[in-house]
Parts: structure tokens; C-alpha cells; sequence
């Protein structure tokens, strides 16, 4: 299962544990590390389910491009990052 | 009178009190973060609280008994496949709650109702004290909202919210910049108002038109709802039909520039404003911080300074932060510099609280 790993500075506002996650996508990843965690959700995604402006994932130390469908490809191996950008104050 | 007052700041929430005749700060709550606006149902007691995380995006807690709980945050609905819909600067607009602008509460008779303003121009209802939100799709829906424009952001947004004390179904809001709309259906159609309001920055055709209309704050005087008092971008208008016409306040010193404007709870003729010069000029004229007054619906304005302090003060008052309670003799107001006053006595004279707090982003009583 991939690893999916929550920038520290969100878990002042919602907990946000490191979990291990099954999917094959940084959207599946991230739809099953949220089932357990609802709160969590709309710190991460907008309204539209697509990634919060000023943050960014890395998978295996890569950011994602699609960050409206979060279609990335994510492995069994992966390691998944959850960041808040630098840009966004 | 009201002796709390929520102070709502871009580095947190701060609890304003008045005990043996002095107003201290005392209790604080989410320090550090940007919290955008309150609201005191005193129907239920409750406080609402906005917050705008930034990279978290906006969230609405409301209080409890021993402190807060996160609730929903009104959500925008999913955004239909293959629909282009963009903002005035050609970019995709997010169908995505940017900020929250406006609360208010509903009827006395509609215990539990909480409407909510947004960027970029959603408006929603709950009617479970927050714990869900819906949007008023009539009013999204409504061909003309594409319209709208930024303001002073780059998107726009529902920042008044006026809920007719005789009627609650009845309901204006105001956009910056799209003007004042109105339903008499609680949201299910929606008519645009306001005739009669000027905008100086647009071209000649587009001068009168109501959509074009920059409201930097509407209010209403409760107990003669067809008052309704309008800070606009370019001046003061003032409405004696609720909102239908408007008649332009002019020869105002030192400005009719500004954002915020109570109107006196019992007399629709007594109003308050803070200006500033002008919109490329947002600062007080001469540094001098004042507030004006009218008395008699805008034939003369008193310029108020007693205690404010009048060299070298640049604060600029939002919509949002200017407050009076409801004897309609105690106002307060922060500033942008973190300046917080009070006056007991209808501006009369103000003292101030502090000079020090986070620049301040509303003030309501609680």
C-alpha cells in the first residue's frame, strides 16, 4: 500500500495521521485516506474536489500535474507527500 | 446596551469587554489565524465564526458551550461538465467558496436560519444553525450574476445581507460590484434594485445601470425598513422606497468615499459613515481619523473627531467594522491598523481601546 504522509502544519486545524492507502491514483489514494478522516477533506480539496490552490503532492518526490482530477499515477511503492505550496502567504 | 463585542482580525478573534466603565481585551481566540467575520444569533445564542486558512481555504466553526465546534462551510456545487465559465480577467472561475462576506441572521420567526455571502458571489442558506448550507441556486443561476465583477477583489462577492424585519422572506443583498438584489420568496426569484445610484468608473452608457453599481455596504433602518442607506464606491445614496430608487448624497466633507454605514436602529434619518479621500486614495484626509453623521438623512453631516486621533492616523475602516448596538447610542471601530474605539454616546466622543491589535477586518457586537 502506498504511504500518504500530511504536511504538519495542517494538523494544528484537523488531524491529519499518516496512513497507508490502496489506490492507483493520488485521487484514490487520497478518497481512501479521507473515508476514515471526512473532517480532513475540504482542508485539502475545494469545492470542486480538485487540489486547494496553494498546495501541492508529491508522489515519489515528484508534484503532481493534474491537480483538478488528481489522475497521477501512485504504486503500491509510493510515497505520497501532502504540502502546503510556498506561494499563498 | 451590549458590553461584548467579537473583533474579528487578520491574526485571530478578539473578545472586547466593558467592565466598570473600561473596554479590555478579554479573552482571544484562533490567534494567529485569519478570521474574516462573526455573527451573534440572538435568537439562539450562538457565534459564527469565519475563517479563511489560506492554504486550508474557509471554514465556519460556531460556539458551544465550553468553546468551538468546526461545522460545515457553505460548498459550491459541482461545477457541470464541460461548462467555461470565467471572470472578468478571462481566467476559469472556481466554483469554490473564496471567502465568506456576509452573515446575517434570519426572521425571529425562522428560528435556526443563517444566510451567508460569498466570493465569488454565492449566496446560501442554512436552516440548521450551520450545520448545512444550500445555495441559493436561483440567484446563481440568474443569467445576469455572470455580470458581476471584482471589486476591491479580484472576484466578486456578496458582502450586505438585509433581512426585512417585517417580512423575513423578504431579503436584500448587496454585491460588490453587481449591485442590490432582492427576493420576496426567500431566494427562489430575485430582482435587481437600486435605480438611481451613479458609477464613475465605467463608460457613459453603463453610468446608471443597477448592475454596474459598486455597493461598498448597504444597511436598513429596522424600524423604518424603507430607509436603506448605501456606502457606494463613488458616493453615499440614500432609499426611501427599500432600495427601489436611490437619491445621491453629495457635498459631504471630508469625503464620500468609504466602506462601512450604520443607520440608527429607531431613526432612518440618522446614519454613520468613516470616510476616507477617495478610492485611489484610501487613506483619511489631512490624517485625520473622523466619522460623519447625519442627522437628517443627509442634508448635513457632522464631522465627528472627538478622541480619534487627528495627525499622522492612515486607518482605513472596512465594510465590516463599524458597528453600533441596538440603542443606537454605542458604536464601535477598527482599523486596518489596528486601532479599536468606542463611543457611548453616538460618536459624540470616542475612546479607544487599542492601538495594537491585527489589522482588523470586522466588529460586531455579541
Amino acid at each position: 500500500m502506498a504511504k500518504i504522509i500530511f504536511t504538519p502544519n495542517i494538523q494544528r486545524h484537523v488531524v491529519c495521521p499518516e496512513a497507508e492507502v490502496t489506490g492507483g491514483s493520488v485521487r484514490e489514494a487520497l478518497d481512501n485516506a479521507f473515508a476514515s478522516n471526512p473532517q480532513a477533506r475540504p482542508y485539502v480539496l475545494d469545492d470542486q474536489a480538485a487540489l486547494r490552490r496553494h498546495m501541492t503532492i508529491f508522489v515519489d518526490g515528484r508534484a503532481i500535474r493534474d491537480r483538478a482530477r488528481l489522475s497521477d499515477p501512485v504504486t503500491a511503492s509510493s510515497t505520497i507527500y501532502v504540502f502546503q505550496a510556498l506561494s499563498g502567504g | 446596551m451590549n458590553d461584548t463585542m467579537l473583533v474579528s482580525t487578520r491574526k485571530g478573534l478578539f473578545w472586547v469587554a466593558r467592565k466598570n466603565g473600561d473596554w479590555n481585551i478579554e479573552r482571544t481566540d484562533f490567534l494567529g489565524d485569519n478570521v474574516s467575520l462573526t455573527l451573534t444569533d440572538s435568537r439562539s445564542g450562538h457565534h459564527f465564526v469565519a475563517l479563511d486558512h489560506g492554504h486550508f481555504g474557509v471554514k465556519m466553526h460556531r460556539s458551544t458551550t465550553t468553546g468551538w465546534e468546526e461545522i460545515a462551510a457553505p460548498a459550491y456545487p459541482p461545477k457541470p461538465e464541460g461548462l467555461e465559465e470565467k471572470d472578468m480577467w478571462g481566467r476559469p472561475l472556481a466554483w469554490s467558496t473564496a471567502r465568506i462576506w456576509a452573515l446575517q441572521a434570519g426572521g425571529a420567526d425562522e428560528p435556526g436560519v443563517i444566510w451567508c455571502g460569498t466570493l465569488p458571489g454565492g449566496l446560501f442558506r442554512s436552516t440548521d444553525h450551520g450545520d448545512s448550507w444550500e445555495m441559493i441556486r436561483p440567484l446563481w443561476d440568474h443569467p445576469k450574476r455572470k455580470q458581476w465583477m471584482g471589486g476591491g477583489a479580484d472576484l466578486p462577492g456578496i458582502h450586505s445581507i438585509v433581512v426585512d424585519p417585517r417580512v423575513s422572506k423578504r431579503v436584500w443583498i448587496a454585491v460588490s460590484t453587481g449591485g442590490i438584489w432582492f427576493t420576496e420568496d426567500s431566494g427562489a426569484s430575485w430582482t435587481q434594485r437600486g435605480e438611481g445610484m451613479r458609477a464613475e468608473y465605467v463608460s457613459p452608457e453603463l453610468t446608471h445601470d443597477p448592475i454596474a453599481q459598486d455597493v461598498h455596504c448597504l444597511a436598513q433602518c429596522p424600524a423604518a425598513p424603507h430607509r436603506m442607506w448605501v456606502q457606494h464606491h463613488n458616493g453615499i445614496f440614500v432609499s426611501s422606497d427599500e432600495g427601489k430608487t436611490f437619491n445621491e448624497i453629495t457635498g459631504v466633507e471630508p469625503s464620500t468615499f468609504g466602506f462601512p454605514v450604520v443607520v440608527h436602529p429607531r431613526d432612518p434619518d440618522t446614519a454613520w459613515f468613516v470616510p476616507e479621500i477617495k478610492d485611489e486614495k484610501r487613506i483619511p484626509r489631512d490624517g485625520r481619523l473622523v466619522v460623519t453623521r447625519t442627522r437628517d438623512g443627509g442634508k448635513s453631516f457632522d464631522i465627528l473627531t472627538k478622541g480619534l486621533p487627528q495627525r499622522h492616523a492612515y486607518d482605513v475602516v472596512y465594510r465590516h467594522a463599524l458597528t453600533l448596538d441596538a440603542t443606537g447610542d454605542r458604536l464601535a471601530f477598527g482599523s486596518t491598523t489596528g486601532g479599536l474605539w468606542v463611543s457611548e454616546n453616538q460618536g459624540e466622543q470616542w475612546s479607544n481601546v487599542t492601538y495594537t491589535l491585527p489589522p482588523i477586518y470586522a466588529v460586531r457586537f455579541a
